[in-house]
């Protein structure tokens, strides 16, 4: 009962990563991009939480960790870039 | 006294995150833990300064407390709306900049103050300028500063001034 | 038990991932999907690793933590793009009435600041 929910939440999750993704293809500036890039992160990280459930290996997690950090870091620098102060 | 106490805060933060880190806890990882946390911390340029802002006495504990009650409800309000305007047949909003002013005076209470914001409802923090913070509101309600103060940022002043004003 | 109530909180966390996601595509302009990218997926992810935490206790510290990292940076890096954006609100197409930002800058003259191609 509990993994079936969890595989539907999983597929929710993913189902908005696709989503996100569509507007990470359409643009039509680097801004949308960049801001669908943001929200594509966050619900990447939370689904490589999802596989740490699945494999019942706990290093996943900090996988997510160091995903989650790295993509934040990426997104601040391409607002600088963006905003011409990189 | 001001930088020890920002040290000390620096110092718990760390040890903080490391015990998450290693979370079936032993003693031994404790300990080591607070060895490593207490060498960073004495580093003369790891930044700790802006932690000294924060107050530490039994008044502003108890308002943290409150303001962490005000800010989930805030964010959970904030995702009904944004819920309700996504999923609306015709996209009500009326997105504009405004104007609004702050009375906090130190880095850390502006920090707070802007992030608050952005994770409130249709609000996000765009500029800061002195006193002056611009905000993008999905739905401008009062153009003028004083009514968009009262309406966005008014909450969370009343709990950061008496945390880190 | 607790697995299910776990469960079932992950479930409505990645309903807010979904609900992000419609914002993004339905927004009109890139301010407007800003809004509903950063508020939605920030409860979002609270809720479905504060679910897993639930559905597995031992991996609880990692996850709070996780998620005090998030709650963190998120609003930063759309505080960042929401400025990036600014300089390129015609270009954008987004309609912004008032917009004191702008204003500002025209009764200080201009900065000096070209944002180019």
């Amino acid at each position: 009962m509990a993994d079936s929910i969890f595989v539907a939440a999983t597929c929710v999750a993913t189902l908005g990563l696709l989503l996100a993704g569509i507007r990470f293809a359409k643009g039509p500036w680097a801004i949308d991009r960049t801001v669908a890039l943001d929200a594509m992160t966050i619900i990447v990280t939370s689904l490589i939480v999802a596989f740490a459930v699945f494999s019942g290996r706990r290093i996943y997690i900090d996988v997510g960790m160091v995903y989650g950090l790295v993509g934040f870091v990426g997104v601040v620098a391409m607002a600088r870039y963006l905003e011409g102060g990189l | 006294m001001r930088t020890l106490k920002a040290k000390m805060l620096g110092f718990l933060l760390l040890w903080c995150a490391w015990l998450l880190l290693t979370s079936p806890w032993n003693e031994q990882e404790a300990v080591a833990g607070a060895i490593v946390a207490a060498l960073i911390v004495i580093l003369p340029w790891f930044p700790t300064s802006h932690l000294g802002d924060l107050r530490i006495n039994p008044k502003a504990i108890v308002y943290m407390v409150a303001y962490a009650l005000v800010f989930l409800k805030a964010l959970v309000l904030s995702n009904l709306d944004v819920a309700f305007r996504v999923l609306h047949p015709r996209l009500p909003i009326a997105p504009g900049i405004v104007r609004v002013r702050t009375t906090l005076r130190t880095p850390l209470g502006r920090l707070l103050l802007a992030n608050s914001i952005t994770l409130t409802p249709g609000t996000i923090t765009v500029e800061m300028r002195g006193e002056d913070v611009f905000v993008h509101w999905i739905k401008v309600a009062s153009a003028d500063p004083q009514g968009a103060t009262e309406a966005i940022v008014s909450d969370f002043e009343k709990y950061l001034e008496v945390i880190c004003g | 038990m607790t697995e299910i109530v776990g469960a079932f909180v992950s479930l409505v966390g990645a309903l807010f991932f979904l609900l992000s996601a419609i914002g993004l595509l339905r927004m009109p302009d890139a301010f407007n999907r800003m809004q509903a990218g950063t508020k939605a997926t920030t409860l979002g992810s609270i809720l479905f690793l504060v679910g897993v935490g639930i559905m597995r206790p031992e991996y609880l510290g990692r996850l709070l933590l996780l998620v005090a990292f998030i709650v963190l940076t998120n609003p930063v890096s759309s505080n960042a793009l929401a400025r990036a954006a600014h300089g390129y609100r015609e270009r954008l197409g987004a309609r912004l009435e008032p917009d004191a930002l702008a204003e500002s800058d025209a009764a200080e003259g201009p900065r000096g600041e070209d944002h180019g191609d």
